[in-house]
């Protein structure tokens, strides 16, 4: 199974960590102000990161 | 494949002017996710607003919108409604907009009872102006006009529109994500005015003057103040304090305002003919 490929636009990104602390497999992490990829790996595709992100800013890219 | 929202929203219009982990985002997209599945022609479908931070969504939505004066958009969308009744008309509003500068034509756009669709975003506060104390601000919260805590009893949004008698009342909040397209399309689906009331969080003006750390304080708090409709009525009173019921509140079938004055039209042409 291909891991799908989890995305942070930086220009929408306004660090809310909303996506930080409601991923349950901890893929986000806070970069200064913004959100970060750091765990593609451990996504389960639950698509909680992309229904609450209020900024438009994280995507989840599956096949 | 990542939900396209862009499709959706104006180019070039984000990022949007909602402060970090305001959950008007997470509405809009609820809003767009529902239009998508009622399958709402862009150029056949009207959001109307008013003012505040709120009002603002319509601006970023890619098919006919209406910003107007603050407190009108009800008043407005109805003027849409009676000129092009074949269109679907959402109106998107705060709670200060909605229910206390708008207050005279909510309750009368509910009474007449055309097929709109009003998403309320209740954030308990006025955002846009600097924090002041709105009619849905919580007795004892602390806004930057009552400081030393605010001594008004609430308004329950939900139970004003079924009382002055909107045909389709349901509430959500910001944290039910999923729950919000399904409301905000079953309120479209309604023949009838419907209201969606959308509990939302303001870090910037509420959680920072009542002691939440971070916005996921608030979304937290949103989940634990939450009791489904269905759940609620096998709890005892006493666990009931202090929470909100979520879930389709009221639903009945009324005769459209619309398709009554267009039979006035019929009858007064057959009194003249």
């Amino acid at each position: 199974m291909s891991s799908p490929r989890v995305e942070v636009i930086d220009r929408l990104c306004k660090g809310c960590s909303i996506c930080v602390e409601f991923c349950p497999t901890r893929v986000f992490e806070m970069d200064g102000f913004i959100a970060k990829v750091v765990k593609e790996d451990a996504c389960i595709k639950c698509m909680q990161c992309e229904l609450r992100c209020p900024d438009f800013a994280v995507k989840v890219h599956t096949e | 494949m990542a939900y396209d929202y862009e499709k959706s929203i104006r180019p070039g219009k984000l990022p949007h002017i909602w402060c970090p982990g305001c959950g008007h985002g997470i509405v809009m997209k609820g809003l767009i996710r529902a239009m998508d599945t009622c399958g709402l022609d862009k150029n056949n479908t009207a959001i109307v607003s008013g003012i505040g931070c709120a009002s603002r969504l319509p601006g970023y939505m890619d098919c006919c919108t209406l910003h107007t004066a603050h407190g009108r958009a009800a008043a407005f969308a109805a003027g849409v409604k009676m000129a092009k009744p074949e269109m679907n008309v959402l109106i998107v509003g705060g709670d200060g907009d909605g229910v206390a500068i708008g207050g005279n034509h909510f309750i009368h756009a509910c009474r007449r009872n055309m097929d709109m669709t009003y998403v309320v975003l209740n954030n308990n506060i006025y955002g846009m102006t600097g924090g002041q104390f709105s009619p849905t601000t919580p007795t004892g919260a602390n806004a930057s006009t009552t400081p030393y805590g605010n001594p008004d009893p609430t308004f329950d949004i939900s139970k004003l529109a079924i009382g002055a008698g909107a045909t389709f009342v349901a509430r959500t909040t910001a944290f039910h994500a999923t729950q919000i397209d399904k409301l905000i399309a079953e309120g479209i689906k309604h023949k009838g005015m419907s209201v969606i009331e959308v509990l939302d969080d303001c870090p910037t003006c509420f959680g920072r003057r009542n002691k939440f750390r971070s916005v996921v304080d608030m979304m937290k708090r949103l989940k634990e103040v939450a009791v489904p409709v269905q759940a609620a009525a096998k709890m005892p009173a006493e666990k009931l304090e202090g929470k909100i019921l979520t879930g389709v509140l009221f639903k009945e079938e009324r005769p459209e305002y619309c398709a009554e004055y267009a039979k006035i039209i019929e009858k007064a042409k057959g009194a003249n003919a």
